[in-house]
């Protein structure tokens, strides 16, 4: 259906095609969900609440739930705030949470509702009961991406509840970023392996991969707790992972709490799960455990032992900058060559970090921040490529094309398993090259003539 | 469980003589399965499959309406590409206006559609973009009718999105010429074309010997649209959302309606007899016959079959209108099974009365429900199959309940004769899988 996608680039200003981002909003409900016994609130039209837990769904194939301020043209005239007050009262009353996190719309947002007034008003005419907690975040949806207002929630979570008690505590933040549940299970066992007490924030998992029982937790058992996020501010260091997600939280940690924090990319492949383990190394003082070193050595096996297929292949990468950064950074060190690297996301610092880590291997390399999946296919029918890696929404191009996609990031509508394997650390890096070399190895064994058909690959 | 004062009065059982308080917007902080405006209205007009369907406001509209709705086309494929201007904080600040009409133009540059459709969204609509004005300017400058669809958000529910949806399409009917359409023509209006839900009722209607001028909201062309006003009868299945077209057809070039349903065998049945008398035409009607006898015994034994295994197991049901949940009652009947709760977000007061007389005594009906009531609902009267949307579907399988999805994520088509046997196959399946069996609460209880 896309085959009539033109190859010559015109500039377009105005408009957008395929998107390969989405609002701020769903990130901030992503990461309330990593909150145990937080309800999302979205302050604005019931649309919005109702289109980030579809999506949500679809992509965990779970039940995620949020609750509404429900706006009508009245409150976009007058305001929110008669809504978000009667919010509080209905979901004290019908969900009873522990803590509800609020994020705001664009609707919310050009009208100019002030939450932290509406929040303290409502707790002093009692709508929220004693002992429960009100956070909330900014999230316009005509500023950053998905990816910022997860970011934004996360900080939020922190602004509103880590405090330093004075006595610094051994435990260490993790900021995991936007990753899967079994992405946060796999870092917590690793960080686990260097005997080092930890918070993660947030924390999906056994939230949106929950077992089935035959009950419906509204809310289910994992998520971080309250305890937890304020005891944050006492931590030691903060392992930020992934600039655009985490950054912020893990930089208020430090201005507000005095929790220093180490920057580092998301770690997915060989050299960027080097220098978190290098980081957990320093942070517990004792040698890597003989069992991640086992696990390193896996995958540098893999990888070398299936390097003829790896090498020189060209891939197109697109989706979240985290996640887009890693992956360019692992295809690159296994021989391949992204020679298309491109998110929807803002941010000119990763046009420049692309371009660095492809400045040897890839000079010329199609690279841009705030793109669209028309322009990628564009770049891809001008030189075409060997793999698509990415979010489902590059099924589009690979069926136009004939490339073989694997689905690595959010959203991920038509397949299962990203939930529960991951994609970070050694072992989950091993999954991801098992992946790729696996739809390489499908498509040579496709395209071959009997002749070349071979049994052992 | 405890229901919010105000709740109970949106709840009731089918016996109850207290009617059900309906058609009132969600309670502010409820956990609503409920939609808003803009979604109502590209669920409608995303079928049009030839006309370029642009977001105006913020990425998420867009993004969240790219194609998640399984409305198949038999041609062009330009409604499933996502188009949105991407309204950023200058556009916020200065107005959105320029930047669309600069989309337009740079659209209809590369797709060259036959027409297009702009959706205000809230956004748009609070900063105060004259929308109308710029798909008037766009419209004569680029030589293709671009029509506004007044769809902010927070204008209301779904409900409120179908009428800006018809508003939109009352534009365009209308505009093209109606030479050559026959006397025994009529428009589809209200289908969703869902796994080819279409094509299925178009042959009937062939073999009957009507002729379909247009379809709107289902394998939709804007050059068919545009001539629809001169079909000789209208046919509109789902009510909800296509009522308002109907009626204004009648009134501005007299084109008659019928509300007809082609779901479960006996409204299908009844749908094709109401056509074929409206024309009046014995051979018609003779055509219709044989083709409800040679449909119906066609399935009827493997309804018989599947029957025996469902015979009073229950089901629940939360749709979005009312009409489908008429029909689902009478069709889960049809199969055997029970209704014990059924609800929609958007029904009005005649259609719970209606529903009351529909269904038992003791039958849960719901306006506007919540994942955490029907949850236990569910659990409460012990029922074998849930029917429901995306965000339903989870919770169902959750309990160790099978599942049948109503909506934009069906795969089987669930029109017609074939459609009723694939429905009682596909409930069957989910019913009576050995899956729920592993299911620690149902252990034992999936079987037939």
């Amino acid at each position: 259906m896309l085959d009539s996608t033109p190859s010559t680039v015109a500039d377009r200003v105005a408009l957008k095609i395929n998107p390969a981002k989405t609002c701020q909003p769903v990130g901030a409900v992503y990461a309330a969900l990593g909150v145990h016994g937080c309800l999302p609130h979205s302050h604005g039209s019931q649309g919005c609440c109702a289109y980030h837990r579809s999506h949500l769904t679809r992509h965990f194939k779970e039940p995620v739930m949020a609750s509404t301020s429900s706006f009508t043209e009245g409150s976009s005239v007058f305001g929110g705030m008669a809504n978000l007050t009667q919010a509080f009262s209905t979901i004290f009353e019908m969900y009873d949470p522990d803590i509800v996190a609020v994020h705001t719309t664009c609707l919310s947002e050009v009208i100019g509702d002030d939450i932290p007034t509406i929040i303290s008003k409502a707790r002093e005419e009692g709508r929220i009961p004693e002992g429960k907690v009100v956070v909330h975040c900014n999230t316009p949806s005509f500023v950053g991406s998905h990816v910022t207002g997860f970011s934004a929630m996360v900080k939020g979570f922190v602004k509103y509840l880590s405090e330093n008690t004075g006595t610094r505590s051994t435990a260490i933040n993790i900021l995991p970023g936007w990753v899967e549940p079994s992405d946060m299970t796999e870092l917590k066992r690793m960080v686990a392996a260097f005997g080092l007490p930890s918070i993660m924030l947030p924390d999906t998992s056994s939230v949106l991969d929950a077992p089935a029982t035959g009950e419906h937790a509204f809310f289910p058992k994992g998520g971080t707790t309250l305890p937890e996020i304020k005891a944050m501010g006492d931590a030691k260091a903060t392992l930020s992972l992934g600039t655009w997600a985490s950054l912020e939280a893990a930089t208020l940690l430090e201005t507000s709490c005095g929790v220093p924090f180490q920057e580092l990319d998301l770690p997915i492949g060989l050299a960027a799960t080097d220098r978190f383990i290098e980081s957990l190394r320093g942070l517990a003082g004792v040698d890597v455990p003989a069992q991640i070193e086992d696990e390193r050595g896996r995958l540098v096996d893999v990888i070398s032992d299936m390097h003829q297929y790896l090498s020189g292949r060209k891939v197109a990468i697109y989706g979240d900058p985290d996640h887009v950064i890693a992956l360019t950074e692992f295809c690159r060190d296994m021989d391949m060559k992204p020679v298309h690297v491109l998110t929807g996301s803002v941010g000119n610092a990763f046009e420049t970090r692309i371009k660095d880590l492809l400045a040897d291997s890839v000079p010329d390399a199609n690279v841009k921040a705030q793109g669209d999946l028309f322009l990628l296919h564009q770049w891809i029918k001008n030189e075409p490529v060997d793999l698509l890696l990415g979010t489902t929404y590059g099924k589009f191009i690979g069926r136009a094309e004939d490339i073989p996609l694997v689905r690595v990031g959010w959203p991920i509508l038509d397949r299962v398993g990203h939930s529960y394997f991951p994609t970070v650390g050694y072992l989950g890096s091993l999954r991801l090259a098992v992946e790729i070399i696996s739809a390489i190895q499908e498509r040579q064994d496709r395209d071959a003539p009997d002749h070349a058909f071979e049994l052992v690959l | 469980m405890d229901l919010l004062d105000d709740r109970k009065r949106q709840v009731v059982t089918a016996g109850e003589t207290r009617a059900v308080v309906c058609d009132r917007p969600s309670v502010a902080g409820s956990v609503t399965q409920r939609a808003c405006s803009f979604c109502g209205s590209r669920v409608v007009l995303y079928p049009i499959a030839d006309a370029l369907h642009l977001v105006h406001g913020p990425v998420g509209c867009a993004a969240y309406t790219w194609d998640i709705r399984g409305a198949q086309s038999s041609g062009p494929q330009l409604h499933r590409l996502s188009f949105n201007t991407d309204i950023r904080e200058e556009e916020v600040i200065f107005g959105g206006e320029k930047k669309l009409a600069r989309a337009l133009r740079e659209l209809v540059a590369i797709h060259k559609p036959k027409g297009a459709f702009v959706y205000a969204t809230c956004l748009t609509g609070v900063i105060g973009d004259d929308v109308e004005a710029v798909c008037r300017m766009a419209t004569a400058e680029l030589g293709i009718p671009v029509i506004p669809v007044q769809s902010e958000g927070f204008k209301g529910t779904k409900k409120d999105g179908y009428s800006a949806a018809c508003r939109a399409l009352d534009q365009l009917i209308g505009t093209g010429p109606t030479e050559g359409i026959g006397p025994h023509s009529v428009n589809i209006l209200g289908d969703f074309n869902i796994a080819g839900e279409i094509w299925v009722i178009k042959g009937y209607l062939e073999r009957m010997g009507v002729e379909v001028v247009a379809t709107m909201t289902g394998d939709g062309r804007v050059d068919t649209i545009r001539r629809a006003h001169g079909a000789k009868l209208n046919i509109v299945q789902c009510a909800g959302s296509m009522t308002s077209v109907a009626k204004l057809m009648k009134e501005k070039y007299g084109v008659p309606y019928v509300q007809v349903s082609f779901f479960g065998l006996e409204d299908c049945a009844d749908a094709l007899y109401q056509i074929a008398k409206h024309f009046g035409d014995p051979e018609m009607l003779r055509r219709t016959k044989e083709i409800v006898k040679a449909e119906t015994e066609a399935v009827l034994p493997e309804l018989a079959r599947i029957r025996k295994d469902l015979e009073g197991k229950k089901a629940a049901l939360y749709v979005g209108g009312a009409f489908k949940a008429f029909s689902l009652v009478k069709a889960l009947r049809q199969i055997g099974m029970q209704v014990a709760m059924a609800g929609t977000q958007t029904g009005g007061p005649a259609d719970y009365e209606h529903l009351k007389e529909l269904c038992d005594a003791d039958t849960i009906l719901a306006d506007d429900s919540n994942p955490l009531e029907m949850a236990s609902w569910l659990a409460l009267r012990d029922v074998d199959l849930f029917i429901g949307g995306v965000k339903e579907r989870p919770v169902a399988f959750k309990l160790g309940i099978g599942f049948c999805d109503h909506n934009h994520e069906r795969k089987i088509g669930l029109a017609g004769f074939e459609g009723c046997a694939a429905f009682a196959r596909e409930v069957h399946a989910t019913v009576t899988s050995p899956v729920w069996s592993l299911v620690p609460r149902r252990a034992g209880k999936g079987s037939a």
